[in-house]
């Protein structure tokens, strides 16, 4: 509860900080202070310090899971901010309002994180959106912006509209919004209640951006600001997939052989989809796009397993995955333009950066000794442990190794091409960021416990 | 009246939402389905919130009332909702001086 009435006010201040503060770097400074002070008030919530006593009547519920996977959250916006909070600069001047809605969206974060009741679902849900539609067109004189908002608004609208169709119906056969087990149980022989789980699945695979319905994802991607696109993409994202898996393990597993044979062929389809399509991308942006639909593939496996094994996989797979993403953006939007030319010679050039870019580029490619492979591995794991569903591990790994090709295109790119443009210039505090970063992603793919140790 | 007719009233609203929204091509009409989409959900949930209330009302004075505070929310995030999605249209339309959907398929490429 702190870090939610925390984010909300700040939001709020920094709305108002452009009055006060007159230069760029103070209100960047005070986004990451606050950020900071979020982050401990969420540490000491969850350690038993509550800041506010609030009566929520049953709507939310704050377990380790929903704290540590806030404070997850937290943290990568931190790296967000540090890696690329300068590059906003550039898209506008309201520079303070961008840092306003990114708190905003942390605010809807921590709600879908902790709902027990539909209500704060479809709240929390909104409050990520609707923010993020106005930061995806943010650009105004760029065409390819507004195009990417107005789709995104549409079609997030759309399967809003869908979800909560689910909703009314779920609240209709049950005659409760409360996510329980026991309010599904009463109502199992209900067609209403299948029937609303149905549009409650579509709808949230439309949040993930699940196959087949990603098509929205990389245009949307793709238009968007790279600042925001490397946001977009991550923290967003994860907190999408948390809202799902809590939604469908808290409430919808007494049905669980009803919908699991469809979430495996939604996985299969995404993995196809999006690994098949991205080896054919010319830009690196649009290769990104799509292997982040790839990656929801994998992060979707929880679904078909709830226990220690996918709560632990993704959770690691959240972080491996932010992290190496937001690492790559970092560096992607700093360039000229997002096309693979850009990388030719790079590590003559930039020789750490190319060094980090590999790492976060191995992780994603799931090689061994990378954060990136454990969390695949826990994934698989986890269905494994479930007993059913062995094609799907069999064509995840498969199409693991198709993604190998389109990651290492820019490995390969970026240490055997030469090139005589010169490349772009960065301040030696954004290298050691980097580096350390990709530590971490090092790290994590071999003691995997450091992270997974505050999940008692 | 049976609970069926607001069912089938309010699923027939919504796939004429759903309808335009696949169908037409100018950005206001497409936005006006899916407002249409969102009210086929507020008038169900109110009918059952008045089916629930009737079943339990002997049990508990306030059943179903949570229904009825749902289409609130619902309203309220619908109008946030009209307002971002109403500037993104002006904004469009500065630039390009129409409200055209097939517009969207620019970026494809």
């Amino acid at each position: 509860m702190n870090a939610l009435i925390v984010t909300a006010v700040l939001g709020v201040m920094m709305m108002f900080s452009s009055i006060v503060l007159k230069r760029n770097s103070a209100i960047r400074m005070l986004a990451i202070v606050g950020l900071l002070f979020t982050f401990i008030a969420n540490v000491l919530d969850s350690s038993g310090v509550h800041f506010f006593s609030i009566n929520i009547k049953g709507m939310m519920h704050f377990d380790q899971f929903a704290y540590f996977f806030i404070s997850i959250s937290i943290f990568c916006t931190f790296i967000f901010f540090l890696l690329s909070a300068k590059e906003m600069e550039r898209i506008g001047v309201n520079y303070s309002e961008y840092f306003a809605l990114i708190f905003f969206i942390l605010c809807g974060i921590i709600l879908v994180a902790s709902f027990t009741s539909l209500l704060i679902l479809f709240l929390g849900i909104e409050i990520i959106s609707i923010p993020l539609y106005i930061l995806t067109g943010s650009d105004k004189k760029n065409l390819k912006s507004n195009e990417a908002s107005l789709k995104y608004f549409l079609l997030g609208a759309f399967s809003t509209g869908i979800m909560l169709m689910g909703i009314a119906l779920f609240y209709g056969s049950t005659g409760s919004f409360s996510v329980e087990n026991s309010v599904v149980i009463a109502a199992t022989t209900s067609p209403m209640l299948l029937i609303g789980i149905l549009l409650l699945l579509f709808s949230m695979s439309f949040k993930v951006s699940a196959a087949p319905f990603h098509f929205w994802a990389p245009d949307v991607y793709d238009g968007a600001p790279t600042v925001f696109t490397s946001f977009m993409a991550t923290i967003v994202k994860a907190a999408a997939f948390i809202a799902f898996i809590r939604l469908f393990s808290l409430a919808f597993t007494p049905l669980q052989d009803r919908w699991q044979l469809i979430v495996a062929v939604i996985i299969a389809l995404t993995l196809f989809v999006g690994n098949i399509t991205a080896v054919f991308q010319q830009s690196v942006k649009r290769m990104l796009a799509y292997s982040s639909i790839a990656q929801s593939g994998f992060m979707l496996m929880a679904l078909l397993a709830f226990n220690t094994f996918s709560v632990e996989g993704i959770l690691l797979y959240i972080v491996a995955y932010s992290i190496s993403t937001m690492g790559i953006f970092s560096v992607l939007v700093k360039m000229k333009d997002s096309s693979l030319e850009e990388f030719n010679g790079f590590a003559k050039h930039q020789p750490v950066l190319a060094v980090a870019l590999t790492v976060f580029l191995l992780s994603l490619a799931g090689i061994p000794l990378t954060a990136g492979f454990l969390s695949k591995f826990y994934m698989l794991k986890a269905v494994m442990h479930s007993g059913n569903f062995l094609w799907l591990i069999i064509f995840a790994v498969l199409m693991a190794a198709v993604s190998v090709y389109y990651y290492f295109r820019i490995i390969q790119v970026m240490f055997f091409k030469e090139s005589d443009s010169n490349t772009i210039i960065v301040s030696t505090s954004f290298k050691w960021l980097l580096s350390a970063l990709a530590i971490i992603i090092i790290v994590l793919g071999v003691y995997p416990q450091l992270l997974l140790q505050f999940l008692v | 009246m049976p609970i069926y007719y607001y069912i089938v009233l309010a699923i027939v609203l919504f796939c004429i939402g759903i309808v335009g929204v696949l169908v037409r091509r100018n950005a206001i009409i497409v936005f006006m389905c899916i407002e249409l989409m969102l009210n086929a959900v507020n008038l169900l949930m109110v009918a059952f919130s008045k089916m629930h209330h009737l079943k339990n009302a002997a049990i508990n004075a306030s059943a179903g009332s949570d229904g009825q505070l749902f289409v609130f929310f619902i309203m309220v995030v619908a109008a946030a909702e009209v307002s971002v999605g109403l500037a993104i249209i002006v904004m469009l339309f500065r630039n390009t001086h129409s409200v055209d959907i097939n517009f969207l398929n620019r970026l494809k490429h």
